[in-house]
């Protein structure tokens, strides 16, 4: 099966040519190809008349963007303070080590990649994981071998 | 339609939903309630209600959070007598038996009931009652979890945008004169008083001016706008049309956060009902005031929260700050005058037009109006949203509401106002919360994190932490606050592995002033407040990291090891099996221990073991 590729000329003329679509630009751009490629870049800062450079400058500063496809399960854990305190960094090292990757990876057969996230706002559940956009609540070392195993 | 046949109309479908013989349920389906299952359950009852062809006489409703996030997922059932229950820790499986019990039986599920809402039943206490709920005062979080926020109605009937068709009746000096009246001081962290910031935009001139919303919550810990955008949107979208319509500004924008999907789907769905209803657009209400809000999502940098790099995010730049004067009020989003206020902010604005700036001034101390609303959190048995009236005591908080300490045990110190604050340790806990005590013990306000600790947290971690948030989210456009908090976290990274010495304290404190007077945003001049305060008051612990090489709450790794309890120890080799590096050796006859250079402290084995033959040391 072949999935068309979404079309990014779609995406840029919906949009006008003021600076300021710059970063919702970037960021359905990123939601659509789920990461901005060195093409995707170059479109965007032709449609806003800006240079590369520019694009990347701005891109680079959020921690939103990435630049290398994220692995087909994105893992993310939660640094808030309330999971700090509950013990979140156990629970990075614990997935690390299980996915073989560290913060800001990509598996090297695409399964899984990694990220760090400074507050989900969920608190009260910490210390909290969230995979593929679904949240995991009062994670523990052991539930997090776990969910891994089952996404493998 | 006029507004009045509008509010009308809504009456009728509020009323319709509160009729007190037609069953209901509501599942608290804010993004704590669906982490905790809240979808999941609200299937199950999807199923149930099929299974007992209940389907068609009986509404399931998805409504915000009541911030006793603790007790999740939430779930409230009016049976056919009228009587509304609160369950708690609801899961699919108790779903058959809620259903068979309230709905077809009439009896009260006892042993997941929590509180009952609209009524005294001699087994289950009214939710008014329960110590949690007692003490507070609902101003910013008067719908939450009671109306379904995604539809405009609910808030309608609740008196929703009266306060703003109030405002229009006032003129805009007035409004401006309310706001002065209640005393309202931003929510955002820094209290500056909202009537006045509102004043100086008004009276810059100006062809064009802005209105933001500020919703980029990133403090960590801190999740109350989160859970009001979620619960009650409308709120924070009528604020914001008054801010505008006092200031003289013809569009706002909504700056929230992209991890906040669920509040992004709200807040646009509520825009685009608000248009629908003529709420927002053109000539609004019949008046000569037009306004449009736009949605901007952050994309994940905390700096952004600083309004002037807020301001340069939205144009489209790296959100680095620049420095005030001119302060956007006069000079703000493409040059132009701009009043930028914090959600909780303006979820207060609607109440103070419609009840009056002097009836919210009654509420709170001399110079912190109102109520404040905080993300309670950490070792407290009962963690969730309070909103509670300015004045009242750090241990009323912990203790009366939060239902004090997980597992009894005692508290060490409470961390208030995210990587800007301080601690705060026990024997201050009876200072009323306000701006200025929360100042003078060397912390802040902020937007409302309060972290609560207990012994088994050290003081220099928490202090690494929060500097280490801070230095990872410098801009870096200021050296003070790049070069700065970088210094001040090798020293901690020392101290926390035993490698520090007594300067270190001196050296820590002279980079902390100099990053307070000299950095170029607010971020940079309170990244080193934990620092400080942690300094302040538990100066001992970080002595004992120095001189002893010691870390009492066994935090820090290079000052603690792990080693097996002989005589716990049932040799079922539980902790062996999990050890990640094969670091416990040993037989069953002999016994089994901890090789300490290959331990690489991640604590597994001490999670596992189930008879505590595990020690930390």
């Amino acid at each position: 099966m072949t999935t068309e590729q979404p079309d990014l000329e779609n995406i840029l003329t919906a949009y006008g040519r003021e600076r300021d679509n710059l970063i919702p630009l970037l960021q359905e751009v990123q939601d659509r190809f789920r990461y901005l490629s060195p093409e995707a870049v170059q479109a965007v800062a032709d449609h806003l008349e800006l240079s590369a450079n520019d694009v990347y400058g701005v891109a680079t500063f959020y921690a939103q963007f990435r630049f290398v496809p994220p692995g087909l399960h994105h893992i993310k854990v939660c640094e808030g303070t309330a999971c700090h305190v509950r013990g979140s960094d156990r629970i990075l090292e614990s997935i690390s080590r299980a996915t073989g990757i560290a913060p800001g990876q990509t598996s090297s057969n695409g399964q899984f990649s990694l990220e760090r996230v400074a507050c989900f706002g969920s608190c009260a559940l910490a210390p909290v994981v969230v995979v593929d956009d679904k949240v995991y609540g009062r994670m523990t070392a052991a539930k997090t071998n776990k969910l891994i195993e089952d996404k493998k | 339609m006029s507004f009045a046949a509008r509010q009308q109309q809504a009456q009728i479908v509020w009323q319709r939903f509160e009729q007190p013989d037609r069953p209901r349920i509501l599942i608290g389906s804010a993004t704590c309630g669906r982490a905790a299952g809240s979808l999941e359950v609200m299937a199950a009852f999807a199923a149930e209600l099929a299974k007992q062809g209940l389907t068609e006489s009986v509404d399931v409703v998805e409504v915000g959070c009541l911030g006793m996030c603790y007790a999740e997922v939430l779930v409230e059932i009016r049976g056919r007598d009228g009587k509304r229950v609160l369950y708690q820790s609801v899961e699919p499986r108790h779903v058959e038996a809620l259903v068979d019990a309230q709905l077809v039986r009439g009896e009260v599920f006892a042993p997941l009931a929590l509180a009952v809402m609209n009524d005294t039943d001699e087994t289950v206490p009214a939710f008014t009652d329960l110590p949690m709920i007692q003490p507070q005062v609902r101003i910013v979080l008067r719908n939450c979890g009671i109306i379904d926020p995604t539809n405009i109605d609910h808030y309608l009937a609740q008196g929703g945008y009266s306060g703003m068709a109030r405002a229009f009746s006032l003129g805009p000096e007035q409004v401006i004169e309310e706001m002065k009246a209640s005393g309202l001081r931003g929510r955002g962290g820094a209290g500056f008083p909202t009537g006045v910031k509102w004043g100086f935009a008004r009276s810059s001139v100006a062809d064009q001016k802005y209105v933001i919303c500020n919703a980029d919550e990133g403090d960590p810990g801190a999740y109350m706008d989160r859970s009001v955008l979620e619960g009650d949107p409308h709120s924070v979208i009528e604020g914001l049309i008054i801010a505008g319509y006092a200031i003289g500004a013809g569009r706002g924008y909504m700056y929230i956060r992209a991890e906040y999907p669920l509040a992004v789907e709200r807040v646009k769905k509520a825009i685009e009902q608000a248009y629908e209803c003529g709420l927002l657009g053109k000539n609004i209400l019949g008046t000569d005031f037009s306004f449009d809000i736009d949605i901007r999502l952050g994309a994940g940098a905390f700096v952004c929260g600083e309004e002037t790099a807020l301001i340069a995010s939205i144009e489209g730049k790296r959100g680095t700050p620049r420095p005030r004067p001119p302060y956007p009020s006069v000079s703000g989003l493409w040059g132009k005058p701009t009043a930028i206020n914090n959600v909780e902010t303006l979820a207060n604005v609607p109440y103070i037009i419609l009840e009056g700036g002097d009836k919210f001034a009654l509420i709170g101390t001399e110079k912190s109006k109102g109520t404040k609303v905080f993300a309670l959190t950490g070792k407290v048995r009962n963690s969730g949203l309070v909103e509670v009236p300015m004045g009242i005591t750090l241990r009323e908080i912990v203790f009366d509401i939060g239902g004090g300490m997980l597992g009894d045990k005692p508290i060490k110190a409470v961390q208030t106002g995210g990587p800007s604050g301080g601690v705060i340790p026990v024997d201050q806990l009876d200072t009323p919360v306000d701006y200025e005590n929360l100042q003078k013990l060397g912390s802040i306000m902020g937007s409302g994190g309060m972290i609560v600790m207990d012994e088994s947290d050290c003081i220099v971690d928490i202090a690494k932490f929060y500097l280490g948030f801070c230095v990872e989210e410098s801009c870096g456009k200021c050296a003070p606050c790049r070069i700065g908090g970088y210094q001040m976290l090798n020293l901690l990274n020392g101290i926390a592995e035993g490698a520090g010495s007594l300067e270190d304290l001196d050296k820590l404190r002279r980079v902390a002033l100099a990053m307070q007077r000299a950095s170029l945003c607010a971020l940079g001049q309170t990244a080193a407040n934990p620092v400080m305060s942690t300094l302040r008051y538990f100066e001992q612990e970080y002595r004992e990291h120095i001189v002893n090489r010691k870390c009492r709450s066994h935090k820090c790794r290079s000052l603690m090891t792990y080693s097996i309890i002989q005589d716990k120890c049932k040799r079922c080799r539980v902790c062996v099996i999990n050890c990640p590096v094969n670091a416990i050796e040993g037989d069953r006859e002999k016994g089994f221990f901890i090789d300490v250079s290959k331990c690489v402290k991640c604590g597994k084995c001490f999670e596992v073991c189930k008879f505590q033959a595990i020690a930390k040391e």
